[in-house]
Parts: C-alpha cells; sequence; structure tokens
C-alpha cells in the first residue's frame, strides 16, 4: 500500500480510534456499568468516578508501559544473553564491553562530551542571555541563536561539514588558516580535539535552549536585588555573577542536566561527520555499531548508558515530587 | 535594566559589539549552506562561497579547434576559444577576457594570455585575452585531432536550482522528502489526543497512586532510547508489523508521551481552579469539562507539544534507521543524507548543500513562524 494513503488511514483510524474509545468507554460507564439513576444512584456516581480516571489514563499508560517501561527490562535481559539470543551469559557482554578497546575510547570521550558541552553551552546561554535582553534589537539576535534548536542533527552536521571542510574554497576554518599562511588541515582527523570540535556541533545547536530558558529566569529575578546592589556600588559584572546567578541557581541546574541527557543520547552527528573514525566514537554511536548484528552487545551498551542517565532520572523525580507537596 | 543609575553607556558598546560577533558565528555556517546551494560544481570548486558575489576565475578545456594552413613542416591553427565545441556553450552570453592560458591540465594557467610560447613539439602558442590564438604544431590535426588547450576566464556568478533538481529527482530527495512527512504527520496527531486524556486525569482527578504515576512520568522523560530500540523492533516482528511506517508510528507515539503528557499537565493544572469547580457545581461530568474547557483552554500547550513532537519526528535519525524498512524507498531524508549522500556525494559540495537544506526548510518555516509556541513549549518544561 502507498505509504501516504497507509498515513492518511493510519491518522483516521488513530484519531478516530482515540475519540471513540474515550467517549465510548465514558458513555458504557456512565449509562450501563454505573448509571446514576435507581436505588444505587449516589453510589454508582461515585464509583464511576472512582474508575474514570483510569479510563483516561489507561492509553498513555499502556503506550508507556509498552514502549518504555517494558523496554528497560526487555533490554537489560536480552543484555545477558549472547549474540543469539539463545545462551545465557550473564555480565559476559560487560566483560566483554570492559575489555573492548574502543568501548573504553567510547566511554571516554563520552565523558568528554558530558563535562564539556552541558557546561560551555549553559555558560554561552547565560551570558547572551543577559547581553541581548540590553539589546534593542535582542530578539532578533536572540531568534538567529535559537534557530538552530529546528535543525536535525544530521542537518547540524551538514552545515558544519562546510565549516571544517579541508579545502580552504570550502570550509572557512581552513580558508582562515591558509589566510593566516599555513597549511589546511582536517580538523576531524586531529587526535583528541576533533572530539571538541564535533562538541561544537552540539553546542552551536543547543546554546538557543540555553539562552531561552536562562533569559526567562533572569528576567524574573526581582529589580529591588539589583537596583540594591547597584546603590551599594557593585559594577555590572557583580550584579551579574553575585546577585543575578545565584538567584537563577536552580534553573541553571535543570538547563545543565537537561543538556547532560541529551549529550548521552545523541549519535547522530557523530555518525554523520566521522562515523566514529579518528577516535571520536562515544557510547550512543558505538551502540550503533552492533545493532542488528550483535543485540546482546548493542543492549549492554544501551543499558550503561542507562546507568549513566540514573542519578539524574531519580533527582528529577525527587524534585517533582518536592514540588507536589 | 536600560536606565538603572550607574550603568556604563561604554559598556553598551562592548555588549553590542560581543552580540553582533556571536551571531555572525552561528548564522555563518547556515548562510554558507544556503548560498552554496545555488552555485553550480564548476564555481564552487573555483571559489569559496563567500566569494560569490563576485566574477569566478574559473579554469577551462577545449580543443584547439580553427583554420589550419600549412607553413613548412608546421601546421599553424588560427581560430578563437569562444567558438570551440567544448566550452562554447558557456560563453553564449558574453566573452570575458582570458587571463592566462597553458598547455597542461595540471596548469591550466601557466602562461599570460598574449604571450608566446614553445609548443611541446617546437611550435608556439599564443593565446590572446580575447580568444584569438595562434597554434602552431608539427602534428598533422587532420589527423591527429586538434591539440588541447586550457584557459583561464572570469564567469559572472552564477545562481541557479540545478542542484534541487538534481537531488530532488535522481538523488531520491524527493520520494524522502515525502516519506518524512508520512512519518511525522500520523506521529504528531496521534500522541496529542492520548496525552491530553491522561494529563487531565493527572491534573484535576482525584485517585489513590496519582503522585506515584506523576513521578514515573517524570522518571519516563529521560529514559534512553536506545534502551527501546532492541526489544521492541523483537516485539514488532513477532506481532507482525516488523520494519513498516506502522512501526514507526507506534513508536514515536510512545516515545513522545512522556512529554507530552509532562507538558499537557504542568499546563492543565495552572488553569483556574475557580472554573472547574463551577462547572461541576453545575452539573458538568468531567468528560464534558475535559471537552468542553479543558481542551479550548490548553491550545497554547496543545501547539507547543505538537511543534516540538513535529521538530523532534521530522529531525530523528535514530529511530527512522531502526524501525523503517532498510530499503532505499522508504528512507526519510535524515537517513538518506547519513547513509547515502554523504558517501556517495561525499565531496559533491553543492548537491550536499541542497540536500541538507531540502531536509531543514520546513522545520525552519515552522519554528520561525511558530516561536511563541516553541518558547512557550520550553519554558513550561523545564522552568519547574
Amino acid at each position: 500500500m502507498n505509504p501516504i494513503v497507509q498515513g492518511l488511514i493510519t491518522i483516521v483510524i488513530g484519531v478516530g480510534g482515540c475519540i471513540g474509545y474515550f467517549y465510548g468507554a465514558n458513555f458504557v460507564l456512565d449509562r450501563f456499568i454505573f448509571p446514576a439513576k435507581g436505588k444505587n444512584a449516589g453510589q454508582n456516581i461515585n464509583r464511576a468516578n472512582m474508575v474514570r480516571p483510569w479510563l483516561f489514563l489507561f492509553p498513555a499508560m499502556f503506550a508507556l508501559g509498552l514502549y518504555l517501561v517494558y523496554p528497560v527490562f526487555g533490554s537489560f535481559f536480552r543484555s545477558l544473553y549472547n549474540r543469539s539470543g539463545n545462551d545465557f551469559i550473564g555480565i559476559g557482554n560487560y566483560v566483554t564491553l570492559a575489555g573492548d578497546e574502543a568501548f573504553r575510547t567510547a566511554f571516554l570521550n563520552n565523558v568528554l562530551w558530558v563535562l564539556f558541552v552541558p557546561a560551555v553551552t549553559t555558560f554561552l546561554g547565560l551570558v547572551i542571555a543577559q547581553l541581548t535582553d540590553r539589546l534593542r534589537w535582542g530578539n532578533i539576535a536572540k531568534s538567529i541563536i535559537f534557530m538552530p534548536m529546528a535543525i536535525s542533527f544530521v542537518g547540524a552536521s551538514l552545515i558544519w561539514k562546510f565549516v571544517y571542510a579541508n579545502d580552504p574554497d570550502i570550509g572557512i576554518i581552513n580558508a582562515i588558516r591558509v589566510g593566516l599562511g599555513g597549511e589546511p588541515l582536517d580538523p576531524l582527523q586531529v587526535p583528541f580535539w576533533n572530539n571538541f570540535f564535533l562538541m561544537v556541533i552540539l553546542i552551536w545547536i543547543q546554546t538557543g535552549f540555553a539562552m531561552v530558558i536562562l533569559s526567562a529566569a533572569l528576567r524574573g529575578v526581582p529589580e529591588e536585588t539589583i537596583e540594591a546592589a547597584i546603590i551599594d556600588g557593585a559594577n555590572p559584572f557583580q550584579v551579574f555573577f553575585k546577585i543575578m546567578v545565584p538567584q537563577i541557581m536552580p534553573t541553571i541546574v535543570v538547563v545543565w542536566t537537561t543538556i547532560t541527557l541529551l549529550v548521552l543520547k545523541v549519535f547522530d552527528i557523530v555518525y554523520a561527520m566521522t562515523g566514529g573514525n579518528f577516535g571520536t566514537e562515544i557510547l550512543p554511536s558505538y551502540m550503533m555499531n552492533f545493532m542488528f548484528r550483535d543485540d546482546g552487545i548493542a543492549t549492554a551498551v544501551a543499558f550503561v548508558i542507562m546507568i549513566a542517565v540514573m542519578p539524574v532520572l531519580i533527582w528529577n523525580i525527587r524534585q517533582a515530587r518536592a514540588e507536589m507537596r | 535594566m536600560d536606565n538603572i543609575a550607574g550603568q556604563k553607556s561604554s559598556l553598551s558598546w562592548a555588549v553590542n559589539i560581543t552580540v553582533v560577533l556571536l551571531v555572525l558565528i552561528w548564522i555563518i555556517p547556515t548562510v554558507g549552506l544556503l548560498v552554496s546551494s545555488f552555485r553550480d560544481r564548476d564555481q564552487i570548486s573555483a571559489s569559496a562561497w563567500w566569494e560569490s558575489p563576485f566574477p569566478v576565475e574559473q579554469a577551462f578545456r577545449a580543443r584547439a579547434e580553427g583554420d589550419v594552413t600549412q607553413q613548412g613542416d608546421l601546421y599553424v591553427i588560427t581560430g578563437n576559444v569562444y567558438e570551440a565545441s567544448e566550452v562554447a556553450s558557456s560563453f553564449t552570453n558574453s566573452r570575458p577576457p582570458i587571463s592566462a592560458f597553458g598547455l597542461t591540465g595540471r596548469e591550466p594557467g601557466q602562461f599570460q594570455a598574449g604571450e608566446e610560447v614553445e609548443n611541446r613539439d617546437g611550435g608556439t602558442v599564443i593565446i590572446n585575452s580575447d580568444g584569438t590564438f595562434t597554434f602552431s604544431t608539427e602534428e598533422d590535426p587532420e589527423a591527429e585531432g586538434f591539440p588541447r588547450i586550457y584557459f583561464l576566464a572570469e564567469t559572472p556568478p552564477d545562481f541557479d536550482l540545478q542542484n534541487y533538481d538534481t537531488v530532488l529527482g535522481g538523488d531520491g530527495m524527493g520520494q524522502a522528502f515525502i516519506n518524512t512527512l508520512t512519518v511525522t504527520i500520523p506521529a504528531t496527531i496521534i500522541p496529542i489526543l492520548i496525552a491530553a486524556f491522561a494529563a487531565y486525569a493527572l491534573a484535576w482527578m482525584d485517585f489513590p497512586g496519582r503522585g506515584l504515576l506523576i513521578a514515573a512520568v517524570v522518571g519516563l522523560l529521560v529514559v534512553p532510547l536506545q534502551l527501546a530500540l532492541v526489544p521492541l523492533l523483537k516485539l514488532h516482528q513477532q506481532i507482525g508489523i516488523g520494519q513498516s511506517f506502522l512501526g514507526i508510528w507506534l513508536a514515536h507515539t510512545g516515545f513522545g508521551l512522556p512529554l507530552a503528557v509532562y507538558l499537557l499537565r504542568n499546563y492543565m493544572v495552572g488553569l483556574p481552579r475557580d472554573i472547574i469547580e463551577s462547572a461541576k457545581v453545575d452539573g458538568a461530568t468531567d468528560f464534558q469539562i475535559f471537552t468542553r474547557i479543558i481542551l479550548p483552554l490548553s491550545f497554547p500547550a496543545l501547539a507547543s507539544f505538537a511543534i516540538f513532537q513535529f521538530l523532534w519526528t521530522w529531525n530523528d535519525l535514530l529511530v527512522a534507521k531502526v524501525f523503517l524498512p532498510s530499503s532505499d524507498e522508504s528512507w526519510v531524508m535524515t537517513v538518506r543524507i547519513a547513509d547515502d549522500l554523504l558517501g556517495s556525494r561525499g565531496g559533491d559540495w553543492g548537491i550536499l548543500a541542497a540536500a541538507a537544506f531540502v531536509s531543514i526548510a520546513v522545520p525552519l518555516i515552522v519554528f520561525f513562524t511558530m516561536q511563541r509556541y516553541l518558547v512557550r513549549g520550553l519554558l513550561a518544561g523545564s522552568v519547574k
């Protein structure tokens, strides 16, 4: 069947099915199971109100359970089996990983990414938010810096392939190098530093996100605190770093952790730019080498990523619970 | 902040300049891509995109075709290089002056125009800046064919849609564009409805375990997609969906739900309690409150999520690689670029630029027209 036709049918069935389910389930509940009439009317209304939340929740809970909760366990169990999935080998896959030079490289590179990208992105976002807030054309500047958020990681990688290109007639970096009298070189093949050149792409994409959120937080800083500091003789830098930044610290932490999580999941940039060559492998791209080839290893890598994410996950849940109280 | 006493005006200069520089750094890569996508291959290899508004000195290769006369041992060919059959089509409108010429492909600009130089076999060659040339050689051009010449000429900037034509047709980006659209639209619409009902239940209905469920949604927000790939692909194969569009719609729906529920619940919880309670007093059921009051009031949050989910599914590479069939007629644009064009068209910058721009054009339009909702969604999702 033509995918477009199939797509249209899916939209109709999907949306129609959802509406039908919610309306139908609600109708059946009120009319037939616990009708609000007869001698049990009052009791029935209460009962219906106890069941209804679960009717509303069911499709979402089912999908979440199947597509996100089940895989956590499914992946973990799969990672305990060998390549074919028939033999239980315990932590064998993890032992293999620990002994693999490429895995260690990927792991260490990922540590670099996690340390570097969120720090630089948050800092740049904060500085740009503060600077643009004072300008008359600040909103235009913000739009431009925010724009890469809309671009796919693959598209962004391609854009930066141009910037990094070896040919000084294509790559602006090498054009500048040659202009200054140097020899062109391929930035993506410079050992160790090439990791940072790849990180620049993610920083370029994510700074807009940090900027938007931190800019909103900065606007929420009470004016009195700033005025008081200025009257006490603080210079603009002191006002910014000693008065404003401490007050938006919780938001900075949220931005920082959000970007950290992203860094642990993005495989597209490394995949499109270097394919993991030249010592730039990171865990998500390393995992894709085994996808479709050795599910045991692939799931083991995925689970390592899950463990890395775990602290943030727990912290997030704690925050959410604290807010609800 | 503008007029607070004590602000130094010298600082505002520094701020302006810093922001201009930052904006330039941010926009230059994208501008480069856009400009390159409209230039043809010869121009790209001859000059950089930032020189593209200026004429380019381009090397041409032709045969010295012209009238042959015999003088002693030598055959003398006279003619005009602009009329040589290989390059004539490039010079139909204008004949820019020739700056240099050469006799080998390695050094097409070895000699100044107008300079008379020795040929390899004892004759001489001269090409003037107006294109006229005299080429004398011992070899009979009638028998051996006209000899090769190379020359440099300034060609005016040339922008056209040739790359887009190539990319959309032969390179399959047209089909990939349709595939991306086919993946994106159902994957954006379906989670919204499911999530809206769940968000309402989590925001306004009282039942045991509500807090726990909200915590679970927050937790699922950060579960890495990588975990889901292997078990779900297996599940899809077992229930007969396999790698297909249906599979990717389901997958995107599942993966998008935590954000959808979280965003919508945060928004709905902030709606005024009075409206909902007075509706209840008036005898409205939960279902009516949801469809008549909550849903219309939550439009901004629904729009924010729709934009997020649209951008995310449009730009996704990972899920598409795993859940769509691996045959190339169902590739989406990101897969087409990353797995095919980057390899097969590796050095063809104009083609790559056009392909990239085809894939980022729609998200950019969505971004610039609906930025307001996007920002609002980001703020609702993160600042809490």
